[in-house]
């Protein structure tokens, strides 16, 4: 029958393009490695020279904490763009808190972690129950913190503890610290979506809000969690700048663009600005290539305004080659009579409508939720 | 019968229904831009006078130009980051190129016109045909803008162009009564207005608010829409070359002009109560919300409020203005959700054929209640 | 229906009382950081320090030593150090951690920076130099210096700090290298390197422009003060000397900051001359000055007592329209010293271990002399760049090529 042949075909394509799509970016960060390592050989330094690769992944570290949370706000279909201001004031309160005593640490990391979750929490109510969209939401709670920051910081302030700035200082070989405590934060991040419910939950809420609530999922709550677990990695950045510069600053967060950059790494790493398809993953090969490229530029000496037009065209472009790919895969809707495909390429405002890594972490616990995002896609 | 009774309602009933439509939330920005303009001329009653108004109107008028430009690739589901970039290029290329040499003036200008729709049709093309996202396209397009413009005047412009060009953003028709001066901004302002609305209401602009209201049935019914939603991009490509225009008379030329209009005219549009994510909104509302946004800063700056304070002032008010729309409006669309979807309009029909004619019509959309703001909850 | 929409409300109103009290004290922080935390009046009192408030006062009025016509090696009240351990022959390379070009003084300030080392090289002083550029970020900065430390085979470090205490654990690795460092217009937390190289300072600029409008201004009278931005120590500075002399002496001071966008200023004296009259204009850097100006030409009133700075657009404005001005000055000319230094620390000779730099405004006198000088010159550029005898004269400056 024909039914057997083509439920046949579709199993094994799906897993084929999955490991290809979480691929793409692995390849593509393979492929900056290259380009980046012989255009460094031009100039006649080493790429893979110790402090070359110290270099890029202290580059990876604050803005790979920022992406994480990110990526988990945009899996359920929101953005942040307090990230910034929270990264100021989490450094501000941990420079303040500490004041040069090591004794004080505990106490100022679990302050900072406190007042990111509760900002967080603001967030995710504000979007949740005052039905605003993300991005204003974020924006208007962004303004508010930075209002606060510029009344009451003119400058730098406090001071931390040498222990505490051992943390941005030290490395094992070329490996930061904080790299690594970063990765640890990825690892559990992909943990927490692939294998817990809330995390599970964040991809149905972010693929279509309706179909989960009719699921009998509570639809506020992961996207609250969402925010508050970004906040919470932001202020982690915020500790990690506090760490390197020895004081809490209250344009650290801005002076990085860790809003726009962070969003840009999240979708170059594969997560759909819709929600609903996304990997941690991806997200950090997205920042290892942002963070590559702008070490090959600066080791080249490139002029400042040039590297923004680079950066600019790299992040279009690397996005562009992703979708493209994604969208050329798609597997056909209905196979047989009526296969409508050039609708969907159309829908969603220009983001991926289908195919792609799906729930690439998700990977076993969530076939059917996945299946129902991609009918309703 | 009952036909002819309802040909002329009374006139506290037209009172009712047009005070009704005030407070909901296609004319609550109306409503905050009374309330703040009344708060102005309290603290400051010569505020009222007309030559004080209209030069308040004057410097408004670009930021209320990047709003309509916005709102229509808002409306179309997209998003525009790369405005502010746009403003600013066009600005030094302004004072660059024109130098002192007032002949070069029209040449020049024409040039701006091609090269702002050259950007325009830059974005749109690679967010409909690469599928890009445009939140991703417009953000690249801003920093490789900004770095070019950057590197090809070495940071910072030569300087004010000739007088003559100046005078369209700086000078106007002189005494008038009453006003003394009508500004030129203001006409065009005006005239942009006027021809924005009668675009949204032609097909053409009606297909956009479909797009962007149901990309799916848009095209099934016909729409071509990779050329509709690249038009809407240099429409608002167009409109930040036109605030440039203004602006080089109004500021001068400086590298920092036109800084943050992205953000502006976003809050401007989701102020005057366009749904981010597309298919409703009146772009006479967006208008009213840049006018909104201004007179709340010049608010701030009569009643002394501390530079400081501002950014948090602005960031809670457009939450609050946000809330209430999506509050308000979802508490009745949920009532009537149920229902036909035709009358699913539980507002009152507008009194005023005037008012009604410049609105699309009420679209049967799909029952997305709750869905409304994409990328919220 | 009716409940949801008053959930809504009360939640839209306890959001408004807790930012309403948000506006006073943070709701979200707890008490121990508020007791950390300086309340609002001591953070400005905080900028002011009166020592160096002092020490710049009587630096202004100092002749500086050094040579005649070349105010870029000259110094003032000098402590020298010896650098004799540096000592050695042959070209040096240099490494270069900016800050950012991203303003027009920094701009102009780096292409003379390149010019002078093109004289330093063909005179075999220094080899090359390589820059790294922060973008006004701290966090790059920082790791630009290790990196200089790590892969860079510096003989020199040349830095110009991004912030004043973020950059001291990274500056003092720098010393930690062995390796001479030298450091310019903002300073550091520490005083490992060889060298500070800046002009007299912030409280000098406030002290001569706060005067120069204090004496042609009556008491009671109104001027707007235009900042850039907050928790620049070098603009603070200036800001915290101002105000407190405009205090001292009865004259109405009010201060915005404006982003250096042209848009704002204009906006910001529109709303002012519409609340009253304005008499004088302060600057905390001159950029922008036009748009000021503009705004009161607009306004039909007169033009205010006004101080900018030495930045072309302003001197050609203030020209046109004769106003009663002053252009201060933060020496454009210290990019030049840096190098020089650096050639002077390896040919073992002393240098000052403080280099303050002369920093003299530009005043109606002088100020024609300064036009004709930099005639053709964009408006970015600034008067007293100090690259007069350097090669590519006037040239480079004017087509203003960021190298």
């Amino acid at each position: 029958m024909s039914t057997a042949t083509t439920t046949s075909a579709p199993p094994r394509r799906p897993r084929r393009r999955r490991l290809d799509a979480s691929l793409i970016v692995g390849i593509a960060l393979v492929g900056v490695i290259v380009i980046g390592a012989i255009l460094v050989a031009t100039v006649g330094r080493n790429f893979f020279s110790a402090g070359n690769i110290r270099d890029i992944l202290t580059g990876m570290s604050v803005l790979g904490f920022v992406a994480i949370g990110q990526t988990f706000v945009i899996l359920c279909a929101s953005l942040d763009l307090s990230v910034p201001y929270v990264v100021s004031l989490s450094s501000l309160i941990a420079a303040d808190l500490m004041a040069g005593n090591p004794a004080n640490i505990p106490v100022a990391v679990l302050a900072v972690l406190v007042v990111a979750a509760l900002i967080g929490l603001a967030n995710g109510l504000i979007v949740t129950k005052l039905r605003v969209n993300g991005f204003i939401a974020t924006l208007g709670t962004g303004l508010i913190i930075k209002g606060y920051l510029d009344t009451n910081y003119k400058g730098t302030s406090g001071e931390v503890p040498w222990e505490f700035q051992l943390i941005g200082a030290t490395g094992v070989g070329p490996v930061p610290v904080s790299t690594l405590i970063m990765l640890a934060v990825a690892v559990a991040g992909a943990f927490f979506l692939a294998r817990t419910r809330t995390g599970n939950h964040m991809f149905a809420v972010g693929g279509n809000e309706q179909v989960a609530r009719l699921s009998g999922i509570r639809t506020a709550r992961p996207l609250i969690i969402a925010h508050m677990l970004c906040s919470i990695t932001a202020a982690l950045a915020g500790l990690l700048l506090a760490s390197r510069l020895g004081v809490g600053s209250p344009t650290v967060g801005t002076q990085g663009g860790y809003d726009l950059l962070s969003i840009a790494a999240v979708v170059l790493g594969g997560t759909l600005l819709l929600g609903g398809r996304g990997s941690i993953w991806g997200t950090i090969g997205g920042v290892a290539i942002f963070a590559v490229v702008d070490n090959v530029m600066s080791v080249m000496q490139v002029n400042p305004f040039l590297k923004d037009v680079v950066r600019g065209i790299v992040i279009v472009a690397a996005v562009a080659v992703y979708t493209a790919r994604v969208v050329e895969r798609r597997r056909p809707r209905f196979t047989g009579s009526g296969s409508d495909r050039a609708p969907e390429s159309v829908e969603g405002g220009g983001g991926i409508a289908g195919g792609g890594t799906g729930a690439g972490n998700a990977g076993i616990g969530t076939p059917g939720v996945e299946r129902r995002q991609e009918e309703q896609a | 019968m009952s036909a002819v009774t309802s040909d002329s309602p009374s006139f506290g009933r037209r009172l009712a229904g047009f005070g009704r439509t005030l407070i909901s939330p296609r004319g609550a920005v109306f409503l905050l831009l009374i309330v703040l303009l009344v708060a102005i001329t309290v603290l400051n009653p010569s505020f009222a006078e007309p030559g004080q108004f209209i030069r308040f109107v004057q410097r408004v008028a670009p930021v209320a130009i990047v709003a309509i430009g916005q709102y229509f690739v808002i409306v179309g589901g997209e998003f525009d980051l790369s405005m502010g970039s746009v403003v600013t290029a066009q600005v030094v290329i302004a004072g660059n190129l024109i130098g002192q040499d007032e002949s070069k003036s029209i040449p020049v200008l024409l040039f701006m016109l091609a090269f702002g729709a050259f950007i325009g049709l830059v974005n749109g093309l690679i967010v409909t045909l690469l599928k890009v996202p445009s939140f991703i396209v417009t953000l690249g397009m801003m920093l490789a803008l900004l770095g070019a413009t950057l590197y090809w005047t070495g940071g910072a412009a030569t300087g004010n162009p000739a007088d003559g060009f100046r005078q369209i953003g700086r000078g106007g028709i002189r005494d008038i009564p009453v006003i003394e001066i009508l500004p030129w901004s203001v006409v065009i302002l005006v005239v942009i207005l006027l021809v924005a609305i009668w675009f949204a209401r032609r097909p053409f602009g009606r297909t956009i608010i479909a797009l962007g209201d149901n990309p799916t049935a848009a095209s099934y019914s016909g729409a071509r829409s990779w050329w509709v939603k690249t038009s809407t991009f240099i429409i608002s490509s167009l409109s930040a070359t036109v605030a440039g225009v203004l602006l080089v008379g109004y500021a001068g030329v400086h590298p920092s002009v036109g800084r943050g209009y992205e953000f502006t005219a976003i809050t401007a549009v989701v102020l005057g109560g366009v749904v981010l994510g597309g298919g409703r909104g009146w772009v006479v509302a967006a208008a009213a919300g840049a006018f909104a946004l201004e007179a709340l800063f010049t608010l701030l700056n009569f009643a002394g409020v501390p530079s400081t304070y501002r950014d948090a002032v602005q960031g809670f008010i457009i939450i609050l203005a946000v809330a209430y729309a999506a509050t308000t409006f979802r508490a009745r669309r949920r009532g009537s959700a149920l229902e036909t979807s035709a009358g699913a309009q539980a507002e009152p029909k507008e009194p005023d054929a005037a008012a009604a004619s410049a609105r699309p019509a009420p679209i049967p959309s799909t029952q997305r209640a709750d869905n409304e703001t994409k990328g919220g909850s | 229906m009716r409940r949801r929409f008053t959930v809504a409300s009360a939640m839209v109103g306890a959001l408004a009382l807790m930012t309403m009290a948000g506006c006073t004290t943070d709701p979200n922080v707890g008490s121990p950081t508020d007791a950390s935390a300086p309340a609002a009046e001591e953070e400005e009192v905080e900028w002011f320090d009166q020592e160096l408030f002092d020490k710049q006062d009587a630096e202004r009025g100092v002749t500086p030593e050094g040579p005649e016509g070349q105010p870029w090696l000259q110094h003032i009240n000098a402590e020298m150090v010896d650098t004799s351990q540096y000592a050695s022959a042959g070209a040096k390379k240099a490494c270069f951690a900016n800050a950012s070009i991203s303003n027009p003084w920094r701009q102009t300030g780096w292409i003379t920076m390149n010019q002078q080392l093109q004289v330093l090289q063909e005179a075999g002083a220094i080899s090359e130099m390589e820059t790294r550029d922060a973008q006004d970020s701290d966090d790059t900065q920082i790791a630009d210096i290790d990196y200089f430390i790590n892969e860079g085979n510096c003989d020199v470090f040349i830095i110009s700090p991004n912030s004043t205490a973020a950059m001291t654990p990274a500056v003092e690795r720098a010393c930690d290298t062995g390796k001479p460092v030298v450091v310019f217009d903002r300073g550091v937390q520490t005083d490992c390197p060889v060298t500070f190289i800046h002009p007299i300072g912030g409280f000098a600029w406030g002290i001569d422009t706060a005067e120069f409008l204090i004496d042609n201004l009556d008491e009671g009278s109104k001027v707007v003060a235009l900042r850039i931005l907050p928790g620049v120590d070098v603009l603070e500075q200036r800001w915290a000397a101002a105000e407190k002399l405009f205090d001292e002496a009865g004259i109405e001071a009010v201060d915005y900051f404006t982003g250096a966008d042209p848009t704002e200023i204009k906006k910001i004296i529109s709303d002012e001359l519409a609340k009253g009259d304005v008499h004088g204009v302060w600057m905390d850097a001159g950029d922008g000055a036009v748009a000021a100006i503009e705004a009161f030409e607009d306004a039909g009133v007169d033009y205010p007592v006004m101080t900018g700075e030495d930045e072309m657009s302003f001197l050609r404005k203030w020209e046109e329209t004769g106003l009663t001005g002053l252009a201060p000055v933060y020496s454009n000319f210290q990019w030049r010293t840096p190098l020089l230094a650096a050639q002077m620390i390896f040919a073992g000779q002393e240098i000052p271990k403080e280099w303050v730099l002369p920093q003299s405004p530009i005043t109606e006198d002088e100020r024609a002399e300064f036009l004709a000088a930099n005639e053709g010159m964009p408006d970015g550029h600034y008067a007293k760049f100090g690259g007069e005898d350097l090669p590519g004269y006037p040239q480079v400056w004017q087509d203003r090529v960021i190298p």
